[in-house]
């Protein structure tokens, strides 16, 4: 079943189109990546899919209702959470707080005055918090500033945060960006635990062939905007147009 | 105790002491000597200024330190709390009870509106947005609702809003009292204790308002130690991410928006009660001004911060106006005449009416050397303290900003 329906999407900013009739559906419980050369318009599609952007035309369903018109903080709470390139963290916050705010706004919603009841006080929160971050290995991490972690660290934190909503798809913008190979790996590893163990949707944009081809299940190439094929990883890689608009250059 | 933590309830207590015994602390020196004349800051007026303004700035933090939107414009509120607390005076009688609960309504209400317009920018110009709104509400106080040849005549203008003979006080019964009272308590009464040449002012405004600035510090902490405390520090910290982990970081900041409104609206009928009398003055963006810079120089962001700032504003203020230039001749008597002369005619500039220089230059000292404040400066000396007691324990004493 799909949970994320793109149809005909189009925007253009200015004379530049850069979305031009984007069809995609992902299938619930896949890790699907959208590849493709800079420029190409995969943030452009994540941002009309997070409601950062609004599609000129066309229509965006996840779960079978509308996400256009929303704000982002309405599609996160229907379900859709979002990892950015550059990890964006509470950085003044330590750890344990960054993890237990999505937790709040997931058991709360997206505005409640809470005013004198006590964070201390709420055992339950910091229980699914320190469970999270001791899923991702962060536990003796707890109380450090966010801001003060180390680049991996922040990432792993930011994933942590997503994932403690539980999410039913999970975006991810680049995540290995600018990452040395070590880490890069230790991403993928914890990608695919994730994915195995949580059952998580995932739609993840990534220039790393290696990471594309260590994790996604479906592949769709975006070239100029437009999606150029969609298909299981070995056939993406034999593909001759694919060759010629992306890897070709990539080998 | 209280639902708060062992650091926080020390805390509150400590500071609870500091208002119960302010009347010692600040009359340190025996009535009459030179040094009392200079030093003592016990007086009614004063002791009510130190814990109103700690109100105030207690308020304003919870905006300014917890969400880090800059409003540039408190003021206003704190000057619409004053002329309500008048209104209530002059239309029902002198009991502050119904005039700190009008001025603080009042206040929210307004702070409501403004917050609602002025929250849709940040940054910049959400401070630009505060400013401008204030300046609005100065000038209707000032003339436009101020005109007292018209029917219409809410703040009186320059002349200020104050109580009148004729003025209809409808609850005012025979025998109640003609100045503010709580239930028969005037503000402006005082128990006088003199002891071997010292004397201490028991002030009834002070220690109402002091008890009631205690409960607004306690009502603080617990948001600051809240969810909701949270969540304003995350739309500080990043609010991009607020908005993508499901959270709508507007009526969060509206809600503190509001919250610190009320407090300046709770000062400013506070001070109208010890006082009954609202100028438009209290709302000039000087005043704004004056707030933003007790909040940066006690702390921002930090619990007592507010308290230190105010307090420490309010008294130098006092202190640095009383100074004169003889005052500066008889201290530096000890110097070579043309020395003594050249010094005072320096120090002449920052003394006295000038004293907004000396503010002036210790704000500087504190934003370049001190960026968290006094609240910084005593966690350095702490430091300092538990280093050489300690030795390596000290270095690891990391403590979060509090």
């Amino acid at each position: 079943m799909a949970i994320l329906e793109v149809k005909g999407v189009n925007k253009r900013f200015g004379g530049l189109q850069a979305l031009g009739n984007v069809n995609l559906s992902v299938q619930e419980n896949t890790v699907h990546a959208i590849i493709g050369p800079n420029g190409a318009g995969k943030s452009t599609l994540l941002n009309c899919l997070v409601g950062k952007l609004i599609p000129d035309t066309g229509s965006v369903m996840f779960d079978g209702q509308s996400v256009l018109g929303r704000q982002p903080f309405e599609i996160n709470q229907m379900g859709i959470s979002r990892v950015f390139q550059t990890p964006e963290i509470f950085a003044d916050l330590t750890v344990l707080e960054n993890v237990m705010i999505p937790c709040f706004a997931k058991r709360d919603g997206a505005f409640r005055m809470h005013a004198i009841e006590m964070v201390a006080s709420e055992k339950g929160i910091r229980e699914q918090a320190e469970q999270m971050l001791e899923d991702v290995n962060m536990l003796s991490k707890l109380n450090e500033h966010a801001g003060s972690l180390s680049r991996g660290d922040k990432r792993r934190l930011e994933m942590a945060m997503c994932l403690v909503q539980e999410p039913r798809l999970l975006l991810l913008d680049e995540p290995t960006a600018g990452m040395a190979r070590a880490d890069t790996n230790n991403t993928i590893d914890l990608l695919k635990e994730i994915h195995d163990k949580r059952n998580i949707t995932m739609a993840i944009i990534e220039h790393d062939m290696h990471v594309v081809f260590s994790l996604a299940q479906r592949i769709t190439v975006l070239a100029q905007g437009t999606p150029l094929v969609e298909d299981t990883p070995e056939n993406i890689k034999g593909h001759p147009k694919v060759r010629e608009a992306y890897l070709g250059e990539a080998n | 105790m209280l639902g708060l933590n062992k650091k926080d309830a020390l805390l509150f207590m400590i500071v609870a002491l500091l208002v119960g015994i302010a009347p010692f602390l600040l009359n340190p020196f025996p009535e009459g000597s030179s040094l009392g004349q200079m030093f003592n800051a016990g007086y009614p007026d004063l002791m009510q200024r130190f814990v109103i303004f700690g109100i105030l700035v207690i308020g304003f933090n919870i905006l300014f330190g917890l969400t880090g939107y800059l409003s540039f414009g408190h003021a206003a509120f704190l000057g619409i709390g004053s002329y309500s607390a008048v209104w209530m005076f002059k239309l029902l009688g002198y009991n502050i009870v119904p005039a700190i609960l009008l001025s603080v309504l009042v206040s929210g209400v307004f702070s409501l509106l403004i917050g609602f317009i002025a929250l849709r920018r940040t940054g910049i110009y959400f401070s630009i947005l505060t400013l401008a709104m204030a300046q609005m509400c100065f000038n209707l106080a000032y003339s436009v609702l101020g005109n007292p040849n018209s029917n219409f005549n809410l703040t009186n203008g320059e002349t200020g809003l104050q109580v009148y003979g004729n003025d209809p006080q409808y609850l005012m019964s025979e025998g109640s009292r003609e100045i503010p009272h709580l239930f028969g308590l005037a503000m402006r009464d005082s128990y006088q204790w003199e002891i071997s040449g010292w004397l201490f002012t028991f002030n009834t405004g002070y220690y109402l308002s002091g008890i009631i600035m205690l409960v607004a510090f306690y009502l603080s902490i617990r948001i600051f130690r809240s969810p909701f405390g949270l969540m304003l520090r995350a739309i500080k910290s990043n609010k991009q991410r607020m908005n993508y982990t499901g959270l709508n970081a507007r009526p969060y900041a509206l809600a503190a928006f509001v919250i610190s409104g009320m407090y300046a609206g709770l000062a400013g009928g506070l001070l109208s009660s010890m006082d009954p009398l609202a100028g438009a003055e209290r709302m000039h963006w000087t005043a704004s001004g004056e707030i933003v810079i007790m909040a940066i120089l006690g702390g921002v962001g930090t619990l007592v911060g507010p308290i230190l700032g105010s307090g420490f504003i309010e008294y130098f203020k006092n202190i640095l106006s009383k100074i004169n230039d003889s005052l500066l001749h008889q201290w530096l008597s000890w110097l070579p005449d043309g020395l003594e002369d050249g010094i005072v005619w320096v120090l002449h500039f920052f003394v006295g009416k000038g004293w907004q220089l000396t503010l002036g230059v210790l704000f500087m000292l504190v934003v370049i050397f001190l960026p968290g404040g006094l609240v910084e400066g005593g966690q350095r000396v702490g430091r300092l303290f538990r280093r050489k007691k300690g030795g390596a324990d000290g270095a690891s004493a990391k403590q979060p900003a509090e």
